[in-house]
């Protein structure tokens, strides 16, 4: 019998694996005549910014630019590991909403004077409610790369057939329309509403006057009247069936959309590429945006959330230089309206709204209309955390589990634990 | 010689422990010990930008847990799945086992390879696979259920079938395993207890009930205790295809501990957690040193 | 008994049934033109074959970049682990020295601490060492195992100790025995585990998707949660990267199922 020696085989495996370790190590660490700058984008933005990779490599010899797809739902999480693992990239695309974080955090550049001596960039180039997100306190962070809020869309087609041929102006209009699509079967609901999304019971709540946090953003406003009133509204849709409850039974919006399962989206920017990708040619004339509704008629059109996605440079990176530099570049006129052409995300630039006369035509002049009107959530850290919570608690209202008010007094107590931290740093540093 | 000698008794053993020893020291007895200190203060993400934020909170984060119902939620979540989950998955393992180990059967190992398939296949891939499988308009299990004119059900979106859809996928990837114990089991009862019984005129049943299940006992408390604590740590599944959702229906202790901990950086918080899933699993533990005593003492 | 063998049967092929159903849907839809797979009532033969979705996967997807990070790690930790633990195995089975049973029975009490326990002070601490991101930050706390010495030094405990009484009259140093005849011996544990380990490797998920934070350092499992997250409408896209998620393992174990059954039962056994 031949005796098989593992002995070599053991032996061989590892010296297999050192060798490969010591390989990448070394292909690496090799050519480093280039700057390499780290670029992270999410969604579908990471995927089409890599097209405008290349022009900006040939305009910057020697820079080579890795950009980096990170799904929306990991990318909070991820960032956060990155920053303590200290692998930031040198550049990142970040939600506005999550910039307070990373500043208090002291990972963010400050870009001031970059701005100042930018001849490409200014302020008054941008919606000032979408630019403002990017200051804390007296700082600039963050150029908005593309803007972000939410509207309506619409089936006009639909809206028709009940006899309406504008777009919902207030909520009670919202309802009524709901209705009577169902009660004619022209669609199975009238609107979704999805579960994991915040934005619409906050915005009802900020058109009802209410606060979201309260005391310099040291306490959770959620129990109070004025958000519960918005929050009724929310609710109705789900107690009277005109949205439907189960996330996933509309797992793919789009075909929820074309086939009539429901005729009304709060959503965002982003849904223009792909309704007009996803739907068929002969729908593209049955649907449309509109700004949000109100509460009231004279107030339309309601107030909507200032969101978007900022260009920020982490103050890790060794490249801040040519980190600018792909800013500039992905802020130019002409790279932003060639953006907006690809991925459909409008863009922060006015003047490329002005020159692809997106402010005039639907579907991106309810988008312009609604910028207008947008306020900014709390600029606290603990932000998305509370907006989660937030979410949480939502769903034990629409299956009714607890009534709005239970649940918001819970929500008030979870959200002032979070907030804990941030008083006593408060107190502390008074 | 002394010297030796010493080599021979400490030097030796110590050269081939050394690797292997130094590297659990390092890389996981010093970050249990870190983590139980950590269960202590109030590590966060202000304390990651500047440690002067930590503070010494004592049993705090214990109590906070105590008293959050999301934690009381994920427990009972976890729960559910362990004890719905468990015994399903063994009854199959069973059932498997004791059809595989049938004399009528043919294609034997051919079965086996079937059946354990699942097992080694990656879980985030087959998790993936279930999402669609569990789709509420094209997916097979609802086709299934329509064409045995049954309603169909919104197996993810729904939080009342969530969790047992979760468990009916685990079932399905699992039992294979705990199948093999079992076969092993079965093939070591003396085939004379068979014999002696058929005399007796004991009938197939009877000889389940009496001989089998009886001396599968053993077998049966290892299993479950295994099985048990790997249920215990659910975490993929409902990452990748619920996300805690919905309504936290799918929230386990461990997906909660990973969104505290890595998610919002609560790191004190998530290792007070991390701590309360070890001291389940210890008692799991000592239950099952307690029955392996009981049933080896028979 | 003849209808008894049939319906022993009917019930065996059902059950496999149900456990290669959603296999083969995942080949199959894998090969579905875009939106092929979102059919009612399903498919199970793709009306028209393509392999669009393998082609994106592996050009703009990276995919073949993932798949190396996988192999790279399962297959050094299967080496160095099988190396680290049979010396640690060795020593525990063929060596006397005091307090060697309380060392023992420390570490089998510690097999029941999970490993999350330890992920937060692990992940601080591999930042420190500056292994975010770097196969070693996988590859180092995945060396040892505990599980690995204790099924190591159970085979080689049943190995004659005359063998290496006698290579130790002829001279053998310990390594030389260790090397040249426990080793060869222990060959079958030595298969199995090194089957275990790697297919735990390549499964694993969870701590790699917290210190792989970096795109082209993340292994299968991780690019498949982070694709299905990003791209969850596109079904087919999805289904083809399970499959390629999930071949390498059923390959390797279709090849040695033997030894891993085997290990099964080996581990089963009650101390």
């Amino acid at each position: 019998m031949r005796r098989l020696n593992s002995g070599n085989l053991l032996a061989k495996l590892v010296l297999t694996g050192v060798l490969t370790l010591m390989s990448i190590s070394c292909s690496q660490s090799g050519g480093e005549k280039t700057i390499t700058l780290d670029f992270w984008a999410f969604g579908a933005e990471g995927d089409k910014v890599r097209e405008f990779v290349t022009e900006f490599e040939a305009e910057n010899p020697g820079v080579h630019v890795i950009a980096q797809n990170i799904p929306w739902t990991a990318a909070h999480e991820k960032l956060l590991t990155a920053y303590a693992g200290n692998s930031l990239p040198d550049i990142c695309q970040l939600g506005n909403t999550w910039i307070p974080e990373f500043v208090v955090l002291n990972a963010l550049e400050d870009l001031d004077q970059r701005l100042d001596s930018s001849i490409n960039i200014s302020p008054d180039s941008y919606f000032s409610g979408i630019w403002e997100t990017n200051r804390i306190e007296e700082n600039l962070y963050g150029i908005p790369w593309y803007v972000d809020t939410r509207v309506l869309f619409y089936r006009r087609d639909l809206l028709a057939k009940i006899g309406w041929e504008r777009p919902p102006e207030t909520w009670d209009e919202m309802l009524e329309i709901s209705r009577l699509l169902i009660k004619g079967g022209h669609s199975k609901y009238g609107i979704i509403l999805p579960l994991n999304e915040w934005s619409v019971p906050i915005v009802l709540g900020i058109q009802q006057g209410s606060e979201i946090l309260r005391e310099q953003a040291s306490f959770g406003a959620f129990s109070g009247a004025e958000f519960l009133r918005g929050l009724e509204i929310y609710d109705q849709f789900f107690q009277e069936g005109l949205a439907p409850k189960g996330m996933t039974e509309v797992n793919n919006v789009y075909q929820g959309f074309q086939e009539a399962i429901f005729a009304m989206y709060i959503s965002g920017p982003w849904n223009i590429g792909e309704m007009t990708r996803r739907l068929p040619a002969e729908m593209q004339d049955d649907w449309d945006t509109a700004p949000l509704p109100a509460l009231r008629a004279e107030e339309y059109p309601g107030l909507s959330l200032a969101g978007g996605s900022s260009l920020v440079i982490f103050r890790s990176s060794k490249h801040k230089d040519i980190a600018w530099d792909w800013i500039e570049y992905l802020s130019r006129p002409d790279v932003q309206s060639e953006f907006y052409r690809q991925t459909g995300d409008l863009p922060g630039r006015l003047e490329s709204w002005t020159s692809m006369a997106l402010s005039g035509k639907r579907p991106t002049a309810a988008f312009f209309r609604q910028l207008e009107s947008v306020k900014k959530t709390p600029q606290v850290p603990e932000w998305e955390q509370i907006a989660m919570k937030m979410q949480q608690y939502l769903e034990y209202v629409v299956f009714g589990q607890w009534t709005a008010k239970e649940a918001m007094d819970l929500l008030d107590k979870d959200v002032n634990k979070i907030l804990e931290k941030r008083r006593w740093l408060l107190s502390r540093d008074k | 010689m002394k010297s030796q000698r010493f080599y021979k008794v400490w030097m030796s053993p110590a050269l081939f422990l050394a690797p292997a020893l130094l590297l659990i020291a390092v890389f996981f007895f010093i970050p249990v010990l870190a983590s139980f200190l950590m269960s202590f203060t109030d590590f966060d993400i202000y304390s990651l930008a500047d440690s002067s934020n930590a503070r010494f909170v004592g049993l705090e984060n214990y109590k906070n847990l105590l008293s959050d119902p999301l934690f009381w939620k994920a427990m009972r979540n976890t729960l559910y799945f362990v004890f719905v989950g468990v015994p399903l998955s063994l009854l199959v393992s069973l059932g498997t086992a004791l059809l595989l180990n049938s004399k009528l059967i043919r294609f034997m190992s051919l079965f086996r390879l079937a059946y354990f398939l699942p097992v080694v296949t990656t879980l985030v891939a087959v998790a993936v696979v279930w999402r669609y499988i569990y789709h509420p308009s094209f997916g097979l299990v609802n086709y299934l259920l329509g064409l045995l004119g049954m309603s169909t059900v919104d197996w993810l979106g729904n939080p009342k079938w969530a969790m047992l859809a979760l468990i009916i996928m685990a079932v399905w990837k699992n039992f294979g395993y705990n199948m093999i114990i079992f076969i092993a089991g079965l093939q070591n009862i003396p085939p004379e207890l068979y014999e002696s019984a058929r005399i007796d005129g004991a009938g197939k049943w009877q000889e389940l009930i009496h001989i089998t299940i009886p001396m599968l006992m053993p077998t049966t408390v290892f299993v479950s205790i295994i099985t048990i604590i790997g249920y215990f740590q659910l975490f993929a599944e409902p990452y990748v295809m619920t996300q805690g959702g919905p309504m936290n229906a799918t929230l386990s202790i461990v997906l909660l501990m990973y969104q505290e901990g890595f998610r919002w950086w609560r790191m004190g918080y998530s290792a007070a957690l991390a701590f309360v899933l070890f001291l389940i699993l210890f008692m799991a533990t000592l239950v099952q040193l307690r029955l392996q005593k009981h049933y080896s003492g028979v | 008994m003849n209808v008894n063998k049939i319906l022993i049967h009917i019930l065996a092929v059902a059950i496999a049934l149900i456990t290669l159903i959603p296999f083969v849907w995942m080949v199959s839809a894998s090969f579905m033109p875009q939106g092929g797979a979102n059919q009612f009532p399903p498919r199970f033969i793709p009306e028209s074959f393509s392999l669009e979705h393998y082609l994106r996967l592996f050009k703009s997807m990276n995919i073949a970049r993932n798949f190396l990070n996988s192999l790279i790690l399962s297959v050094s930790i299967t080496g160095l682990s099988l190396l680290v633990n049979s010396m640690a195995g060795f020593a525990f089975a063929k060596f006397h020295f005091p307090g060697k049973e309380s060392l023992f029975k420390l570490l089998l009490a510690a097999m029941i601490i999970p490993a999350q326990v330890t992920m937060l002070p692990l992940f601080l601490m591999m930042n420190q060492m500056g292994l975010i991101n770097s196969y070693l930050g996988v590859i180092i706390p995945g060396m040892a195992s505990i599980f690995g010495i204790f099924l190591i030094r159970q085979y080689i405990n049943s190995l004659p100790d005359s063998l290496i009484e006698a290579a130790r009259l002829d001279g053998a140093t310990d390594f030389q025995i260790y090397w040249r005849i426990v080793l060869p011996l222990a060959k079958p544990i030595l298969v199995t585990l090194g089957l275990f380990t790697f297919m735990g490797t390549w499964n694993d998920f969870m701590w790699p998707l917290i210190i792989m934070t970096r795109e082209n350092m993340y292994t299968l499992p991780v690019a498949m949660a982070n694709l299905s997250g990003e791209h969850a409408q596109d079904t087919e896209l999805m289904m083809a990267g399970a499959v390629l998620t999930v071949l390498p393992v059923i390959v390797v174990f279709m090849a040695l199922q033997k030894f891993y059954i085997e290990g099964i039962m080996l581990g089963s056994v009650k101390e």
